[in-house]
């Protein structure tokens, strides 16, 4: 079945079967490998990506429900060698150990500031509800969203060194 | 995990669904979130051999006042109940509740309609529906029929949806300034309930307390004889029979209706 959508600003069209997952059309399909499937089950929210920028999982979109749609994965938020806000802050305050939950993480949190530019604390716990974190216990992933709400909305560029 | 194949057809109307659902009969499910659907497909519960596609529709994608009453569109999306101003003054309870399911990427994509026509008794909305005394409007090719929640749920994922209609809007009583509590019981982040009430102006419902969401009428009967809430919520258990699974045996259940039904009465907010 015929599909044409954006993913992260690129025209893609493709030929796929309607049982095709967004997760495994992006991973196997694209390449763009940065939405994991962790839990298969709409839970853990690893495979996170904005679907006309809001967040979603893909693992529970079939590929035919996003065409004529805006995909955005975490390979799109910044420019080739740049890093969007959100990935700085991730950084800066070690926002993650393995990783694996990630690019979910990054992508949940992109769309709560969109939506939400300066949340609470308890507003970052709620609007990650939906995002399991194995390793860093949450804290310094609310800690890294607080801090790129502040940076995002006074235009300022974090650093590593500068949120430290 | 991946579903079993099947072929896809994307509804351009509600009309064109209607023909869709007549052209391809018993084989078909409408799709409208996907995020029950999928999910059952996923593990190979559900193998419906068409999905035919609603959740473009934009002619259901809406949320009204008319009258006295506030009515949304079939795939209006729970993240868009929940933050809707007309909701939120009209039917508070009703906006809560779509902001109680699941997490916030589930409520991206998950319609009033699909957990309507779902009717998970543990789910937030059928829950909301009933305790609001709200109805769905059916669609067919012969015409549109409104039905009262209570008559709507008739069973475990049972409802009185016939074949080849769609559930097109739901309907709910607007009260502004009405006292409402609600209250959901869960172990785990972005579950349903395992046992849930909702009270607003002297109606009482409770989610997963038997096959289908119910009235709690013999704590709506003491309230409207004067009980307070402690005393009526004591009664909320009456004459159910909850299911039993690993999070709570039928007697925990029962006390649990209690407890949050008095909580519900007791945290009200107008
Ligand atoms: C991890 C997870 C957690 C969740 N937690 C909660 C929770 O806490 N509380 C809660 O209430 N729900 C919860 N849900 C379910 C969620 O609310 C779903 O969005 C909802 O149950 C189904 O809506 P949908 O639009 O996704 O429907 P779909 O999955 O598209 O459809 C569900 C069923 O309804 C039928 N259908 C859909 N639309 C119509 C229509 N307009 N007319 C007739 N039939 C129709 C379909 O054919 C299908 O049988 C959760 C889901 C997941 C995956
Ligand atoms: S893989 Fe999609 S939510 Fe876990
Ligand atoms: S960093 Fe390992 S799961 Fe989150």
């Amino acid at each position: 079945m015929k599909v044409r959508l954006t993913v992260n600003g690129q025209d893609r069209s493709d030929d796929v079967e309607p049982r095709l997952l967004l997760v495994h059309y992006l991973r196997q399909h694209l390449g763009l490998r940065a939405a994991n499937v962790g839990c298969d089950t709409t839970s853990c929210g690893a495979c996170t990506v904005l679907l006309n920028g809001k967040s979603v999982k893909s693992c529970t979109v079939l590929t035919v429900q996003a065409s004529g749609q805006e995909v955005t994965t975490a390979e799109g938020l910044a420019p080739e060698g740049d890093l969007h806000p959100v990935q700085r802050a991730f950084r800066a305050e070690h926002g993650l150990q393995c990783g694996f939950c990630t690019p979910g993480m990054v992508m949940a949190a992109t769309g709560l500031l969109a939506e939400n530019p300066h949340p609470t604390e308890e507003e970052v716990r709620a609007g990650l509800e939906g995002n399991f974190c194995r390793c860093t216990g949450y804290h310094n992933i609310v800690r890294a969203v607080l801090t790129a709400a502040g940076t995002m909305s006074t235009g300022a560029t974090t650093s590593t060194e500068s949120a430290q | 995990m991946i579903p079993a194949p099947f072929e896809y057809a994307a509804a351009e109307s509600a009309g064109h669904a209607l023909e869709l659902l007549a052209e391809y009969g018993d084989d078909a499910k409408l799709l409208a979130g996907g995020h029950s659907l999928l999910p059952m497909m996923k593990l190979r519960l559900a193998v419906p051999s068409v999905l035919i596609d609603i959740g473009g529709v934009n002619e259901l994608a809406y949320i009204r006042t008319d009258g006295d009453d506030l009515v949304i569109g079939a795939t209006t999306r729970h993240a868009d109940v929940a933050g809707s101003e007309r909701v939120r003054s009209g039917a508070p309870l009703l906006a809560y509740s779509a902001a109680q399911v699941g997490d916030p990427q589930i409520r991206h994509r998950g319609t009033i309609g699909g957990s309507l026509a779902h009717a998970d008794p543990a789910a937030d909305l059928p829950m909301a529906l009933t305790a609001l005394g709200g109805s769905v409007e059916l669609m067919s090719p012969s015409g549109t029929r409104t039905v009262p929640a209570g008559d709507f749920f008739t069973g475990y994922f049972e409802t009185s949806l016939e074949p080849g209609e769609l559930l097109s809007a739901v309907r709910v009583p607007r009260q502004p300034g009405a006292d409402w509590g609600y209250q959901k019981f869960v172990r785990r982040a972005n579950d349903w309930a395992i046992v849930g009430a909702a009270a607003v102006a002297g109606r009482v419902a409770l989610a997963n307390m038997g096959p289908t969401p119910i009235r709690a009428r013999a704590v709506e009967q003491a309230l409207a004889d004067g009980a307070g809430p402690a005393e009526a919520a004591e009664l909320a258990a009456d004459g159910t029979e909850p299911g039993e699974d690993i999070h709570a045996d039928r007697a925990f259940r029962q006390h649990l209706s209690r407890v949050l039904t008095r909580r519900a009465l007791e945290h009200q907010r107008g």
